[in-house]
């Protein structure tokens, strides 16, 4: 196989960090080549600079033997570089085919384009409807989307940035098939993730980074699972110790939970019940918009929902604001960490004041007492072993994973006796999301009942005894972890849709 | 009182002129707000444009001349109000305000010397018999150039945000910048060019005032037209069409409550005055009612765009 994009010494800094620093690697046509890396080591910057969007400090590019420099990614494009990005980057207000034009060149007239697109995903197992809004469909059809506007400019290579975090199990085996279908037929694929499985199935050439830098080349078929995530973290992880507390009574009870969307293009939930012992890790997968951020607003009371239907040791709280929920023991950490769980230019230790003042007796005669309040930060601080100057800091300039930590251990340690928590190690590197899941655990271990709403399949069944799967607003039985396959767990969170595989 | 004072056929015929202003406007306005700016400084522009349009108009004797600077003068406003917002990043909220109060301020101070002077107006089209027809020829042919270029221009407005790729471009950048950003498209200048159209479209309603409709130069002329337009657009759900129905709306309802007014109607004056202001309110509060949920609304609408990468 000849070489179809090389690198070397590439190197990009931002004011306080070296984002790439000396990064060489080459990508072989027809090759599917893996970019291996935690979050902050540099994938995204590296990418980028492929794609046009960055212009590196230093180093140079090949592509096919020539000087590749592309300045914007209309340059890229022209070049035979696709991308699909990680968040993606659709304006969900238009409709499929508007949205594929936008990412073209030369976009043909509406009409021929709307055909091509529904060749193209048809040969691909892709099947789009060009007229629909973006805004109605679901993740993977979103990322169709993404997918089938790269192939229309039959680009020599794709990137794809973290394709599968929004994917049911059997939506990545057919994406991974037609992704074989195209390095067949000739074209390279750039494909960055940190989920190893999923590297070993389908790359056939990796490069590791850590820290900006390239840390090593691995054959990922060869190597083991094991071996990647040590070159990719720089050290033995231990996976959580299992806890022996007994289940108990049980505290959190919700029954025929109904509710519209807040917004438009939000997930009404419908109908939804669950119950959670004491001691207890309830699981609550599914795919990204299917209700989650909901289902925790109405858990959280920043949605108040009919009577009866949230029950917290028997008492109702269905009507509750979240201040009284919080003082009953009803804890909650939301997804969004800056802006939602956290406001990004208050201390930390304003922060600790903002969901712990009931539980904590942080009020003094009416009065907020500071010194409680700092010396709770500082706890925080200490027990969560969170990297940071001190209780002072704007949350901002905290680190993803250290920010996660203190906004977890924020809710920990005013002793819960629910705490339900939405994906909490979205984006945290891998010590920062063994530390939490181990409080989460330890926590349950002292009686408390624990929810945690996640759509990384891996860490519910890791930590969580029974799992249910919300789809389309609605949830699932909920069923003992022991038992499950990903197979089912793949059927529980609808399956592949209408997808099919690809006409290989 | 007497109704058979009003006649119908001047009536349609005065109120597409009162419209006019607003309908430039607002139209300008909602180019603007489609690429994802709020641009409050109606008002300001299109006072502006009202002086800059009657001082060139009366200099030149030419009105032509005065609504091409009018058009140049609302843009320059605008650029004011693009380069704080887009380029240094200033809210968009405060500086449309400021850009309304500043308006004001600087057009009274231009105007001085302006007040109680008549500049040549434009004389209405002849089209032969076409305008001697009974009603049809007062009613639709019997108007000036601006106002056939106004409905021009919600057409125009209309195909070029449905049809063309740089319309698809403009309304991809008010919906998500980022995604365009990542796309490759140049957020900042796409808006910038935006904003530079609503600017120029709020002069010359602006100058529509001071050079057709009344038309003299008078000291906060504009009296809350500009406002009018703002919300205009948003109860036409950002549609021109529906822009187009609104600025009628409302300038039928001011041009029948003059009327009534002098036909010696038994309503306070107070309340018909308020009367095209309360039914746009109202019409605006139905209809939003109606749609639900806003869903029309271009979802980076007054977000500040900065590229982070």
């Amino acid at each position: 196989m000849t070489t179809l994009l090389e690198l070397s010494g590439l190197t990009k800094a931002y004011p306080g960090v070296v984002a790439n620093s000396d990064v060489s690697f080459s990508i072989a046509r027809g090759g599917v080549h893996a970019l291996l890396g935690e979050n902050g080591a540099g994938k995204s910057t590296l990418v980028k600079t492929i794609y046009g969007l960055v212009k590196p400090d230093s180093g140079s590019m090949r592509l096919n033997g020539k000087p590749y420099t592309p300045s914007e990614p209309r340059d890229a494009r022209a070049a035979g570089v696709a991308m699909v990005f990680q968040h993606f980057s659709l304006f969900e207000a238009l409709s499929v085919a508007e949205n594929v034009a936008l990412g073209m060149e030369t976009p043909p007239p509406m009409r021929d384009l709307s055909r091509r697109i529904r060749e193209v995903s048809e040969a691909y197992g892709l099947p789009l409807d060009p007229t629909r809004r973006v805004g109605d469909l679901s993740a993977g059809e979103r990322q169709r989307v993404e997918i089938v506007r790269c192939l229309l400019q039959d680009p020599s290579l794709l990137i794809m940035d973290e394709p599968t975090s929004v994917l049911t199990p059997q939506e990545v085996g057919i994406l991974f098939a037609t992704l074989r279908k195209l390095a067949l037929e000739g074209t390279s694929i750039l494909y960055i993730s940190h989920k190893l499985e999923e590297i070993r199935a389908l790359c056939d050439a990796a490069t590791i980074l850590r820290g900006g830098k390239v840390v090593g080349e691995a054959n990922p078929r060869k190597a083991s699972a094991a071996e990647l995530a040590e070159q990719m973290v720089g050290t033995k992880l231990t996976p959580p110790k299992a806890r022996a507390g007994a289940v108990g009574e049980i505290i959190l009870q919700v029954s025929r939970l109904s509710m519209p969307p807040a917004s438009q293009f939000g997930t009404p939930l419908k109908n939804v019940s669950l119950a959670v012992r004491a001691g207890e890790v309830l699981g609550i997968g599914g795919v990204a918009g299917n209700g989650q951020d909901e289902l925790l607003s109405a858990l959280s009371g920043e949605r108040r929902t009919s009577r009866e239907t949230v029950l917290l040791e028997g008492t109702d709280v269905s009507r509750m604001p979240p201040s009284a929920r919080r003082a009953a023991g009803l804890l909650t950490a939301p997804e969004e960490r800056l802006g939602h769980a956290a406001a990004p230019d208050m201390s930390l230790t304003e922060n600790a004041v903002l969901t712990g003042t009931a539980r904590m007796g942080l009020l003094r005669n009416g009065f907020l007492s500071w010194s409680r309040a700092r010396s709770f930060a500082k706890d925080i601080i200490a027990q969560f072993d969170v990297r940071t100057p001190g209780p002072g800091v704007a949350a901002r300039s905290l680190s993803g994973g250290n920010l996660q930590k203190f906004v977890i251990g924020r809710e920990v340690l005013q002793g819960p006796r629910v705490l339900v928590v939405n994906q909490p190690t979205w984006g945290v590197d891998a010590s920062a999301a063994a530390a939490i899941r181990q409080a989460l655990l330890d926590l349950a271990a002292e009686g408390a009942g624990i929810v945690v709403i996640s759509q990384d399949l891996d860490e519910l069944l890791e930590i969580s005894d029974r799992f249910a799967a919300l789809n389309g607003g609605a949830l699932g039985e909920a069923v003992p972890t022991s038992s499950l396959t990903m197979e089912q767990i793949g059927l529980m969170l609808g399956g592949a849709h209408d997808l099919e595989e690809a006409h290989v | 009182m007497d109704l058979s004072s009003i006649s119908p056929t001047l009536l349609i015929a005065s109120l597409m002129v009162a419209a006019t202003p607003i309908l430039l406007a607002a139209l300008g306005e909602m180019v603007v707000e489609k690429a994802g700016v709020l641009n409050l400084g109606v008002e300001g522009m299109m006072i502006m444009g009202a002086i800059s349009g009657f001082i060139a108009g009366v200099e030149t004797g030419s009105p032509w001349l005065g609504f091409f600077v009018a058009a140049i003068g609302g843009a320059a406003m605008a650029l004011l109000f693009g380069v704080l917002t887009q380029v240094l990043l200033s809210n968009q909220v405060a500086t449309g305000l400021a850009l309304t109060l500043f308006g004001l301020g600087l057009s009274s101070l231009f105007g001085q010397g302006y007040v109680g002077i008549k500049a040549n107006s434009l004389k209405r089209l002849d089209m032969g018999f076409l305008s001697d027809l009974p009603f049809f020829g007062r009613v639709v042919f019997g108007h000036d150039p601006i106002v056939y270029l106004s409905l021009l221009l919600v057409f125009a407005v209309w195909a070029f945000l449905k049809f063309t790729r740089a319309g698809l471009v403009l309304r991809a950048v008010g919906e998500s910048h980022d995604a365009a950003h990542a796309l490759g498209y140049h957020v900042r200048r796409v808006r910038m060019m935006a904003i530079a159209f609503g600017g120029a479209c709020a002069g010359l309603g602006g100058a529509y005032l001071s050079l057709v409709r009344v038309p003299q130069w008078t000291e906060g002329m504009t009296a809350g037209a500009g406002w009018i337009a703002l919300a205009i657009v948003v109860f036409a759900s950002w549609r021109a069409g529906r822009v187009l129905i609104g600025a009628y709306l409302f300038g039928g309802i001011v041009v029948l409550q003059l009327n009534l007014q002098t036909a010696g109607a038994k309503v306070p004056v107070e309340l018909l005055s308020a009367a095209p202001y309360l039914v746009t309110i109202i019409v605006l509060v139905l209809i939003s009612g109606r749609a639900g949920r806003g869903g029309d609304t271009p979802a980076d609408l007054g977000k500040p765009f900065h590229a982070s990468t």
